[in-house]
């Protein structure tokens, strides 16, 4: 029963993960995924400091909105004080990661998590922390419930936003021509991934959780021609790597984060070699695409 | 206090050997990180960062000891493997750099996390310390790990220092180097090879995780203070050296705190203080300096209209109020006085009984702001076809930004004119 | 040199745009007549993608205004219809030929309304009509330069809009596929719509558009082809800038000046 409890929570995890993922990557953003998931900590950390629960919603919120605080600060420092976006994206996910380590030394007695936790999660204590009602009745993990509530929410964002993050994502110019904030939806997309972050955070860690954002997305991205299709490839890989992961973890007696994470990654190197029309096969057609490249003998004023 | 004193009058020998290995490794990785940060590669020294975990824990594994050559060796292997799959990656597959430089950054972690944890259950004795690898301890670098980091970082100084001209210029327009014949793809592999071993030796400081920062961050910084490569390189060092100079420190005074990010801290600050502050292209100077700017805007208004009510009324020396200025020209009222305030100081005005006047200085200004709004006028109905009744707004701009040179260049183009598009007499 | 539109379809008032508060198009005021097929000429960084961005609301002005049919952008957006450059998006995205051409009919419909079978048949139509219907199910990527314009227009055609503004439709496409593109708006024209077109090309400006807009950096001339189409005015256009108004654009963007000054 734990192993299905541990495999549940990961999966639900992951296929959140994964979902948003996929926007991410094709808005050239897997970065700024990764900077939002180390900059949360200092939110989860004093989030817990005054909430003293770690899976409860206003924990979750409020260590969320650093994450967008983060997107923002990221585009200050690009805009205001003119640094180049991949330094601000640097220099402001590590200072706010170090921020976090540093609370959680200084609080060590008074917060329930340790760096070990902060790089990799305990999933494997999952199905320790029960929820048991008041009348005494075991509902099975915490956990679960949280990924399955999370799971819900972002599901129910993308299927109403899912026409807006489509055109804003493929063309933010035409996006804009006809009306959609591509701005709003971007930080809505931001204030997603951020929740989603604290939310798995307990599970797999704040730097594992960026290989839920990438990786299955980036794998089904080779093998799909239309963005429902990657979607779908991507809830698949993600339930995939969560069973095979957890039954590697349990074999050598490791991690069962990074298991998973290096199951997405072998899955993505398969893919990549094998799968046809890309890896090995990719060179040929590249080449055949540069040809029909006509010259760019026109202007790009704007970047100017 | 006193630990402070304690620490810094280095009677304890560790603490001399700490130091310098601190200084050393963090200034070593900010001299190589002004380069990849001026290749704009800032996050490509983070996916090195995180490789470099599974190397250090099979270097562990096949040789059964924490012998640091071992170990610079395996992290130096898949540090390199992880760059040469980011570019594979983004050159044969239609994924792009930053997806790319995400999944072997959090692959590579996530392997070595597995590697890592399976050897701490393993129970190997041994194996203790490993894990400051994941956050540093400037603390723990004594003997023979000293010698050898220190040693690395020495030659990754040396080398920057004897390829400094060819270095900047790969940076700046590879291009351009290409085409007067240097070796490019030596020089990148190079400057790859510095990365990775700036990250390998950087990581005994502040560990994997916050590698990044110590290639970016310094480089960032110092870029607000100059525009000289040299300099900026400099600059970087030294505000690494600080920074580890304190994680040392806290190192020192607290064991039980992780360094790195205490280094990671300091050096943080460091850079948003450049980023608000520094005196060129801070964003608190960039606001001052577009004030003084309103300011100066406002004062050379006042100027022109106290010029443009003299040639009205035929006398330049007219003495007014406070009171007639903003009936007459609309001037708001606290602004207005700051500027005539001002303006007296500046010996344009001068100010009796409540009364204001121009002196002569102030004349030939106010004249000169007149003289160019309505050049420019002239040039912009004359040369750009725009209506005379268009020309005014543009004009009220303009008229501050002309410099002097401009501004010959301006006469002799419309030939010394007598009368802008409104037939107003261009004042000489 | 400016002719003004009789039955005026856009009005740029005294429109002064910067880019990095660099000035990049001065105090440009004209009208555009409806029904016609317009070309916006001018040499490299003369702003003519700048000039059709601030059209439509894409960029932010330093000072004054455009008013299309006679009312601000928000309340006619519906009728107005914008084409980006080709190589600005992403071919690699995963889509179909459809999915992008549905795009087109995305304004009218509502957050959560699903696209009926009518916009599918309006968006086979569009396909059929620049002679795409055969690739309807392909992933785009598989698509040459000239079949991605031609989604473009597609898709810009299912927006049945009566303003088309469209950057650089003719870089780089074919033959076969500049004259299909050229015929279809020739027929949106021909039907009363307006079209602005972002071109480089003088060879075959003469031979596409009734009305020219000439620009560098600030307007040349606009008017009938006829009128506007001479020596006179192409050299002024393409005999480089005004060193002046571009040295003192450098200079307000160095000293971070606004373009205009506020109290």
């Amino acid at each position: 029963m734990d192993a299905f409890y541990i495999i549940l929570t990961a999966s639900l995890f992951s296929i959140s993960c994964g979902l948003l993922g996929s926007f991410l990557i094709l808005r050239k953003m897997a970065m700024v995924g990764d900077a939002i998931s180390h900059a949360v900590l200092p939110g989860i950390v004093i989030a817990f400091l005054m909430t003293g629960t770690r899976d409860s919603f206003d924990m979750i919120v409020g260590a969320a909105m650093l994450g967008v605080f983060t997107t923002f600060l990221i585009e200050f420092f690009h805009k205001r004080a003119r640094l180049q976006t991949d330094a601000a994206i640097g220099v402001t996910f590590t200072w706010l990661f170090a921020l976090g380590i540093i609370l959680i030394s200084l609080y060590a007695g008074q917060v329930d998590l340790d760096q070990e936790c902060v790089l990799y999660g305990e999933i494997a204590y999952v199905p320790l922390d029960l929820w048991i009602t008041q009348t005494g009745l075991i509902m099975g993990p915490k956990a679960i419930y949280v990924a399955l509530f999370i799971l819900l929410v972002n599901i129910g964002f993308l299927m109403i936003g899912y026409r807006n993050l489509y055109m804003t994502t493929f063309d933010p110019a035409f996006a804009a021509s006809i009306g959609i904030s591509v701005s709003l939806w971007n930080y809505l997309l931001m204030g997603a991934v951020s929740m989603t972050t604290v939310a798995a955070f307990d599970s797999v860690g704040a730097i594992l959780v960026v290989a839920l954002f990438v990786v299955p997305p980036a794998t089904a991205y080779l093998l799909s021609h239309q963005l429902k299709t990657m979607m779908w490839l991507t809830v698949g890989f993600s339930i995939f790597i969560s069973i095979v992961g957890y039954y590697l973890a349990v074999a050598i007696d490791g991690s069962i984060a990074g298991a998973i994470v290096t199951i997405a990654g072998i899955l993505f190197a398969v893919v990549f070699l094998f799968a046809p029309g890309q890896g090995i096969f990719r060179s040929k057609t590249k080449q055949t695409q540069d040809a029909t490249i006509e010259p760019n003998l026109f202007e790009r004023e704007n970047l100017t | 206090m006193e630990v402070l004193i304690e620490f810094f009058s280095f009677q304890d020998p560790n603490v001399v050997s700490v130091v310098v290995g601190a200084i050393l490794l963090t200034a070593s990785s900010a001299v190589v990180g002004t380069f990849t940060f001026l290749k704009k590669k800032a996050l490509v020294g983070d996916a090195v960062a995180h490789a470099v975990l599974p190397g250090i824990c099979l270097a562990f594994l096949l040789s059964g000891n924490k012998n640091p050559f071992f170990l610079i060796v395996g992290a130096f292997i898949t540090g390199w493997i992880s760059l040469v799959l980011v570019d594979t990656i983004t050159a044969r597959s239609k994924l792009k750099e930053d997806t790319a430089i995400a999944l072997i950054l959090s692959v590579f972690f996530g392997l070595g996390i597995l590697m890592l944890t399976y050897i701490q259950h393993t129970g190997n004795a041994a194996q203790t310390g490993l894990q400051s690898f994941l956050f540093g301890k400037a603390a723990a670098l004594v003997g023979q790990d000293l010698w050898v980091f220190g040693i690395v970082a020495v030659i990754l100084i040396v080398t920057v220092v004897l390829f400094f001209k060819e270095l900047t210029l790969i940076a700046f327009d590879e291009h351009f180097a290409h085409a007067i014949g240097l070796p490019v793809r030596g020089l990148n592999l190079l400057l790859t090879s510095l990365t990775v071993m700036a990250v390998v030796t950087g990581i005994q400081a502040v560990g994997v995780v916050l590698m990044a920062a110590m290639l970016i961050t310094p480089a960032a910084a110092a870029r607000f203070w100059t525009d000289d490569v040299r300099l900026m390189t400099f600059l970087a060092a030294l505000m690494g050296a600080f920074s580890g100079l304190s994680g040392a420190f806290v190192s020192y005074t607290a064991p039980t705190m992780p360094t790195g990010p205490w280094i990671v801290m300091i050096i943080s600050m460091i850079a948003i203080f450049s980023f608000f502050f520094a005196p060129a292209r801070g964003i608190i100077s960039n606001t001052v300096r577009q004030r003084n700017q309103q300011a100066q805007i406002m004062q050379e208004n006042l100027l022109k209209e106290l010029y443009r009510l003299g040639e009205k009324e035929e006398n330049h020396f007219q003495e007014r109020s406070v009171q007639e200025l903003i009936e007459k020209r609309h001037f708001p009222k606290r602004p207005l006085k700051a500027a005539l305030r001002q303006l007296k100081r500046r010996g344009y005005l001068t100010h009796h009984h409540g009364l204001w006047q121009l002196t002569q200085n102030g004349k030939a200004k106010g004249r000169r702001v007149v003289k160019l709004h309505r050049l420019w006028e002239l040039y912009l109905s004359k040369y750009m076809k725009i209506e005379p009744d268009h020309v005014h707004e543009d004009a009220e701009t303009i008229e501050h930004v002309i410099t002097p040179e401009l501004e010959a260049q301006l006469e002799a183009l419309l030939d010394y004119p007598e009368v802008d598009p409104h037939d107003s007499k261009i004042p000489y | 040199m400016k002719v003004d539109a009789k039955d005026v379809a856009v009005e740029f008032h005294d429109l002064t745009v910067s880019y990095d508060k660099k000035p990049v198009l001065w105090n440009i005021d004209m009208t555009l007549p409806k029904g016609a097929l317009i070309g916006i000429i001018g040499p490299n960084g003369a702003g003519k993608s700048t000039l059709i961005k601030s059209a439509m609301g894409l960029l932010p002005l330093s000072s004054g205004y455009v008013r299309i049919f006679d009312k601000a952008l928000d309340d006619v957006r519906r009728w107005v219809s914008y084409v980006p450059q080709r190589e600005t998006v992403d071919w690699d995205f995963p889509t179909s030929v459809l999915d992008v051409v549905l795009m087109g009919r995305y304004a009218r419909l509502g957050l959560l309304a699903r696209p009926k079978k009518e916009d599918k048949e309006i968006a086979m139509n569009c396909l059929q009509k620049v002679g795409m219907e055969a690739y309807s199910k392909r992933q785009i990527s598989q698509l040459s330069g000239g079949q991605q314009q031609r989604v473009f227009l597609a898709r810009a055609l299912a927006q049945e809009a009566d303003l088309y503004f469209m950057d650089e439709p003719f870089a780089g496409v074919d033959a076969a596929t500049e004259s299909a593109i050229l015929e279809v708006l020739q027929e949106l024209t021909a039907q009363g719509k307006t079209v602005i077109v972002v071109h480089h090309d003088l060879q075959s400006a003469a031979e596409f558009f009734d009305w020219i807009i000439l620009l560098n950096m600030r307007l040349i001339a606009s008017g009938p082809i006829d009128q506007v189409f001479t020596n006179e005015y192409l050299q002024e256009a393409y005999g480089g800038k005004l060193t002046v108004l571009s040295e003192v654009s450098e200079l307000i963007k160095k000293r971070r000046l606004p373009s205009r000054e506020k109290y």
